[in-house]
């Protein structure tokens, strides 16, 4: 190649002024290859366009430099100009002397000059060793999949699922809701949570796109952006939902009632086969092999005698289905700190000193919303669990684990401030000469309304707040003697209370980490999953095609893991708003003959776009062993490049080659 | 050294972090001396140091390497990488006698266009005071 045109820019006065640029273009003319320079007073003007494409025609260019700002600025003006002329876009090449030249150094001297005319001369040197090259082009299944069916999933659902496409959406527990189906009643409006949630629900459960997989995990994810395979593992219902009407005869009849209700998180018992709440989607019961007869002493077996429908199987098997989808949306929320509990990881510390698990009136957060709903175990009225007697005062302790390093949690759980308040307010609307006791640390109350209805909750709920730490909490005739301190009075606070309210801090749900490895998505210590960038690209991840929202990513309260579900169903629509992707070409790819399959490059690629392939002869026996990037996901940044010992890999656009002769070029 | 000595300073900077900090002190007008000479590349994780010694070998006085903060690579990690290999590769310069005091790793940001002003001003002083690098040749003509 030999024939490169030189388009040199005045920029108005900002260049011009630095240089004779009669002068410039005269030394830019005798740089081998370059078939002519021209220079123009603005280059990036329609007339300066012409002028490209003119000189691309008739002095049949074959690669052009244009010399003016900076390639953030223009290049990809100047690449579609010469587009336009029927020349690769990847044959032009910009030479930054605006920016990086005349805007700061002084004008006319010498080396201002001499560093114009070899800033053109590497790019000269980069472009006679630019390939013609063509936008990468990946097929791209419209469907997606949504991991986990609380608000957030449901929400991410059913945009995409309105918006047109396909939704195949994958839920751990038996029916799809989360925590939030099990809220009373939401902040800073106080309206019931179950209302707002469960048309929600079933609407996901009825909607003609939507796929629903309950009781179900993702066992494994293949493929890349566009093409993901999912293997999903249905677990063992022994119901066959298909078949049951949900008559819930069999849960009727069921003999059994040993087993403590996850859906009220311990505060009932429930059968062996059950649904896990009246609202349930779908409403379809199940069967816990872990309380059930006929599974642990193959006694009973009244369900399968009741069901009209024989829906009843047990003999039912784990099943593993297959899905297509083109993008992942994690929605996989969170759980709540162990707060007495034995602790998974040494780092946690947990609270003994509070008695939870210990004392039965001692509670968490989400166990006094069952007990504030009215689909709760107490209908809606305030008893605690030991003996069911309404209590008088209750105090509600906050960042119980949150902000508080020694228990392994630095980060502040967000949403304990709103909810203790509301909790103070729903338990005084409840229990009108009750008193509400609560210890913070900070009021945390950004959002809309948030703080006026903390005011609320001290100033006409009448809650009495106290700032500072309990240190102990322990049982003296029926009463929970609280002792703790409050830091704006100096002095020592004990409380005699009946019911002790714990705000656990946030966590990721169990189990994140294993998808996240699975889905090769990036997690901080604690385990919450990493966004792309943290202010413009804040549902991305570093996986092409994967998304997040919702409290996988961070303690967050309702609205916010909506909007991000949202958000995440809107970037799952751009995605698929075009026919196929397209992708840059400067990717990097492996002389297969040279590669040493030493594989430091597939260690390196921090977007795992290089594979271990295997290179067989006709009768199928193996030559040998390759690095082989997958253009679909590798993103240029070069640095296989640079690791790899036998120089077998090389990035499109930046090759060893172009380096050196660009360094050539410059000094 | 000779008064009118002017060094040749290879920069070879990433194309999101410190080639903006450059665009930057361009649109901020912060002068500095044009000994430099800015090599754009993807990102520091593609810096080979095949290339620092080949710059050196083809004439160069000084070498930079500039990419994002830790933390900030626009690929997740490749200026951890260089850092690395940076690391590695300094001791190796130094057995072979080339003056790792002409090689400078250093991260600006996109918005440290000040930075960048005044890191390129003070090694363009300091190649100065130190005079045009002959070591190189001096040192493959010796092992020649």
């Amino acid at each position: 190649m030999g024939r490169i045109g030189v388009f040199i820019c005045w920029c108005g006065e900002n260049i011009a002024r630095a240089f004779d640029m009669d002068e410039l273009t005269e030394a830019v003319a005798e740089i081998p290859g370059v078939r002519c320079a021209i220079h123009y007073k603005y280059m990036c003007s329609e007339p300066g366009q012409a002028l490209i494409r003119e000189k691309i025609r008739s002095e049949k260019l074959e690669a052009v430099v244009v010399a003016s700002c900076s390639p953030h600025m223009h290049l990809k003006t100047f690449r579609a100009a010469a587009a336009a002329a029927g020349l690769n876009p990847y044959l032009v090449e910009m030479a930054n002397i605006r920016e990086q030249c005349s805007w700061v150094h002084e004008p006319y001297e010498d080396e201002t000059v001499a560093k114009a005319v070899s800033i053109i001369r590497m790019t000269v040197h980069k472009v006679l060793r630019n390939r013609a090259l063509e936008p990468i082009r990946v097929p791209l299944t419209k469907r997606a999949l949504v991991v986990g069916g609380g608000v957030a999933g449901i929400q991410a659902s059913l945009d995409l699922a309105d918006s047109g496409y396909e939704v195949v959406l994958v839920e751990r527990e038996p029916s799809i809701g989360g925590k939030m189906a099990g809220l009373s009643e939401t902040f800073p409006t106080l309206d019931c949570s179950q209302c707002i949630l469960t048309p929600r629900m079933v609407e996901v459960g009825q909607h003609p796109n939507i796929r629903l997989y309950t009781y179900s995990e993702v066992e494994s994810v293949e493929g890349f952006v566009g093409n993901f395979n999912i293997t999903i593992r249905q677990k063992a219902r022994y119901v066959d939902i298909e078949k049951c009407t949900g008559c819930l005869e069999c849960w009727n009849r069921c003999p059994s009632r040993e087993a403590p209700s996850e859906f009220d998180y311990g505060l009932t018992k429930r059968k062996a086969i059950y649904v896990p709440f009246p609202q349930a989607v779908p409403a379809r019961p199940i069967i816990d092999l872990n309380s059930c007869a006929k599974f642990l002493r193959n006694e009973c077996g009244t369900c399968l005698k009741v069901c009209q429908a024989n829906a009843i199987n047990f003999d039912d098997q784990d099943m593993l289905v297959t899905e297509q989808v083109g993008a992942i949306v994690v929605a996989t929320g969170y759980r709540m700190y162990d707060i007495g509990r034995e602790q998974e990881n040494a780092k946690y510390a947990g609270y003994g000193e509070y008695g939870y698990g210990q004392y039965r009136d001692v509670i968490d957060s989400l166990q006094f919303e069952r007990l504030l709903s009215a689909s709760g175990p107490t209908g809606g009225e305030v008893k605690r669990p030991s003996d069911g007697a309404v209590p008088k005062k209750v105090v509600f302790i906050a960042c119980v684990g949150s902000r508080d390093n020694a228990k392994g949690i630095p980060y502040c759980s967000k949403i304990c401030c709103m909810y203790t308040a509301k909790h103070t307010m729903l338990y005084k609307h409840k229990v009108h000469d009750g008193q509400a006791h609560v210890f913070y640390m900070d009021i945390r109350a950004g959002g809309k309304g948030y703080e006026e209805f903390v005011r609320r909750a001290i100033e006409k709920d009448g809650a009495r707040y106290h700032r500072g730490r309990v240190s102990k909490i322990t049982e003296e005739n029926g009463k929970l003697i609280v002792r703790g301190a409050d830091t704006l009075a100096g002095a020592p606070v004990t409380i005699e209370a009946d019911l002790v309210v714990l705000a656990a801090a946030m966590r990721p749900a169990t189990g994140v980490l294993e998808l996240a490895q699975k889905i090769k998505l990036g997690y901080d210590e604690f385990g919450f999953l990493s966004e792309s960038h943290p202010k413009l690209r804040p549902v991305e991840t570093n996986t092409a095609g994967v998304y997040i929202c919702g409290a996988c990513h961070a303690p967050k309260d309702i609205p916010e893991a909506v909007a991000q579900a949202s958000a995440a169903a809107g970037k799952v629509q751009v995605l698929f708003s075009k026919g196929e992707l397209t992708r840059e070409p400067e990717v990097a790819s492996v002389n297969e003959q040279t590669c040493a399959a030493c594989f430091a490059c597939v260690r390196t690629c921090p977007y795992l776009a290089i594979d271990k392939a295997e290179i067989r002869d006709r009768q199928g026996n193996l030559r040998k062993m390759t690095a082989r990037v997958n253009p679909s996901l590798c993103m240029g940044c070069g640095t296989c490049v640079a690791v790899c010992p036998s120089k077998s890999v090389d990035l499109e656009g930046f090759s060893e080659e172009q380096i050196y002769e660009m360094v050539n070029g410059l000094i | 050294m000779s008064e009118d000595f002017e060094p040749k300073i290879v920069a070879f900077v990433c194309n999101w972090c410190t080639y903006l900090a450059a665009d930057l002190a361009g649109t901020n007008r912060l002068e500095y001396p044009p000994n430099v000479r800015i090599l754009r590349l993807p990102c520091t994780g593609r810096v080979d140091f095949n290339l620092i010694i080949k710059a050196l070998e083809m004439g160069a006085d000084a070498v930079v390497v500039s990419g994002c903060h830790p933390g900030d690579c626009h690929y997740t990690a490749g200026n951890y990488h260089a850092r690395r290999r940076w690391i590695l590769f300094r001791e190796l310069l130094e057995t072979m006698g080339i003056e790792t005091n002409r090689i400078f790793f250093s991260w600006i940001s996109a918005a440290e266009s000040k930075k960048w002003q005044h890191m390129i001003t003070e090694i363009t002083d300091q190649i100065r005071e130190m005079g045009p690098y002959t070591a190189y040749h001096e040192i493959s003509e010796a092992t020649a």
